[in-house]
């Protein structure tokens, strides 16, 4: 039945291997145990013990994939799965926020890949299809995505245009102009420099510093993995961000489901003028640790680029967007006691589509708000604020990642946007449901 | 004292009933007291009776501080429904004011603790998808949580807007 194209009507299971790939982990954890056990001199295990361990969790593996069914009905996505606990998840299709595709090492050996739905609301980390044959689920993210829009669910999948790719050289260099390296590297020359001076107390904290040095590259080298061969295509259902070097993932980002969109500009970037763009969805803060390190190094919508192509790419994202200041965005002279270092930084304006702040001392950050995705408008004062006639006037969105805040703003003028902001985001909501 | 909120003119503001006004004092009471007799016994059998009255003098001192602190709080606590949005400002040092649109909102929350209970007195959130919004109305009489949450549902769905 899995052979079947396309999204089952009836009930289906996973691909046959999805439980050797699922217990893998489990597998791998006791078998390292079993092994460390064999090898350690003085301790005789059970060896028949260990091998029942491994067994069990096999078995579990495939009692869970047998008990896992899922199907497509009355334009919902139904995941039943669980033996002891039984759970019953539905994903109503218009609600989707954005379809991956997650490909780790070892399912890309064996040819498969799993489908993760992202949803507004809590346990999104649990809709997922994990997993199907590579062109299966590719089948499965065109098909869903086509009945997200309204469209039938055999609608072919359309032509992607790929428009974007970030070169290989350029995304480690990118990653070394980080302070994670800075220290890398201070902490090596530092343990170098302690053991020239004084060889018993360099040899005594040569073994933190190496072990915090390798900790640290690990992280690099992680990054580096996560944001390798960065493709970005265009098609009719939104943009499709493909990434990884040995786990890869695609995910697809319909249009107009961007809460927010941050523009980055780091310290270290300045000299090659590079800037990272990231984008906010919908999406709850997952507490799955797996989901939300996937989450946190692919969310961008460009991990480093020209300020032209990163330009480019935002107004795709957000038309008509802008994050140059216009004249007269600055917070007031007054505002520098408040924030001294930022305030040479902080800017904010707003037309009628979108509310832009701009934040940050070293690494400056440019917030776009869409008015027509803005949940509540918030003003606060503290008493400093107040004494110098200063207000902070907040955009709440459902993404969970930056808040798009404007600190330090003229009372007078925060004052005005209260007015004025919440009837702007009324009618961007009106023109957005027209179209 | 008014907050100096930024409130658009056309708008009358609603507050809290007296009731929690009412409450806030009768919990500060009853705290005062416990306070007192616990301090004022203990360090009148140990120490001798200038501790004791110096100890009921902080107490007081204390307690008249935090009694201003709340009055302020009570009386800034405010609200008001407008053609689109609801509005919410509270905060004495901190001063807040938010406008949540009809529209945006997820569901509506109505909770009162044991004190509140006792008092009649209910409070009223606002959600929607941003977990930033802060739109809470404390304080309120059954009858006007009652009605505000049923307003804001009717409200709510008539101009419902996706995400």
């Amino acid at each position: 039945m899995t052979l079947d194209p396309g999204l089952p009507s009836e009930w289906a299971r996973l691909h046959k291997l999805s439980p050797l790939l699922r217990s893998s982990r489990a597998v791998v954890a006791l078998g390292s145990v079993v092994g460390t056990r064999q090898l350690m001199p003085g301790q005789h295990s059970n060896a028949w013990f260990d091998l029942g361990a491994v067994g069990l969790a096999a078995i579990a593996g495939t009692i869970s994939w047998l008990v896992t069914r899922w199907r497509i009905h009355n334009g919902e996505l139904q995941i039943e799965t669980g033996w002891i606990r039984r759970e019953s998840l539905r994903v109503p299709l218009t609600r989707l926020q954005a379809v991956d595709v997650v490909r780790p090492l070892l399912a890309r050996m064996l040819g498969l890949a799993e489908v993760r739905i992202v949803v507004a609301g809590q346990g999104s980390g649990r809709t997922r299809l994990a997993y199907l044959t590579e062109d299966h689920a590719a089948d499965v993210r065109a098909r869903l995505l086509a009945l997200a829009h309204g469209l039938e669910g055999d609608t072919p999948e359309p032509a992607e245009r790929p428009v974007l790719s970030v070169a290989a050289g350029r995304i480690v260099r990118a990653n070394l102009l980080a302070p994670g390296p800075l220290v890398l590297v201070a902490i090596v020359v530092g343990a170098l420099a302690l053991l020239a001076v004084n060889p018993t107390a360099g040899a005594a904290l040569g073994g933190s510093a190496i072990a915090l040095a390798v900790a640290l590259a690990l992280g690099l080298a992680r990054k580096i993995g996560a944001e390798w061969d960065f493709t970005i295509a265009e098609a009719p259902d939104g943009l499709r961000l493909k990434a990884g070097l040995l786990q890869t993932r695609a995910e697809t980002i319909p249009y107009g489901r961007a809460q927010a969109v941050r523009w980055v500009e780091p310290l270290l970037w300045r000299g090659p003028k590079w800037v990272r763009l990231e984008i906010d969805v919908a999406r709850r803060r997952d507490r799955d640790r797996a989901e939300r390190e996937a989450g946190a190094s692919t969310r961008a919508l460009l991990p480093v680029g020209s300020a032209e192509e990163a330009g480019w790419l935002l107004s795709r994202v957000l038309p008509g967007a802008s994050v140059t200041p216009p004249p007269g965005s600055q917070v007031p002279r007054r505002a520098g006691w408040r924030a001294p270092l930022m305030r040479h930084n902080l800017h904010a304006w707003h037309d009628d589509a979108y509310m832009v702040c701009v934040t940050g001392r070293l690494r400056r950050c440019v917030v776009v708000v869409p008015l027509a995705k803005m949940q509540s408008v918030r003003w606060t004062q503290g008493p400093v604020s107040r004494a110098l006639g200063l207000a902070t006037v907040h955009a709440d969105t459902a993404g969970h990642r930056f808040p798009g805040s404007a600190p330090c703003r003229d009372a007078a003028e925060a004052a005005q946007w209260m007015q004025l902001v919440p009837d702007l985001a009324r009618d961007a909501r009106q023109r957005a449901v027209k179209r | 004292m008014q907050p100096d909120v930024p409130s658009p003119p056309d708008v009358t503001w609603l507050h809290p009933s007296p009731r929690m006004w009412s409450a806030r004092q009768a919990v500060l009471l009853l705290t005062t007291a416990v306070l007192l007799l616990v301090l004022g016994l203990s360090f009148g059998l140990t120490a001798g009776t200038t501790a004791a009255l110096v100890s009921v003098g902080c107490v007081l001192a204390a307690a008249t501080t935090v009694w201003l602190v709340l009055r302020g709080r009570y009386r800034a606590w405010g609200y008001a429904e407008r053609a689109d949005d609801l509005l919410v400002r509270r905060g004495v040092l901190v001063r807040r004011l938010s406008v949540v649109p009809y529209g945006r909102m997820q569901f509506v929350d109505v909770t009162a603790g044991p004190v509140d209970r006792v008092f009649r007195l209910s409070t009223v959130q606002l959600h929607t998808a941003a977990a930033a919004t802060d739109a809470r109305i404390p304080g309120l009489s059954a009858d006007e949580a009652q009605r505000l949450r049923d307003r804001l549902a009717a409200l709510g769905e008539s101009r419902a807007a996706g995400l």
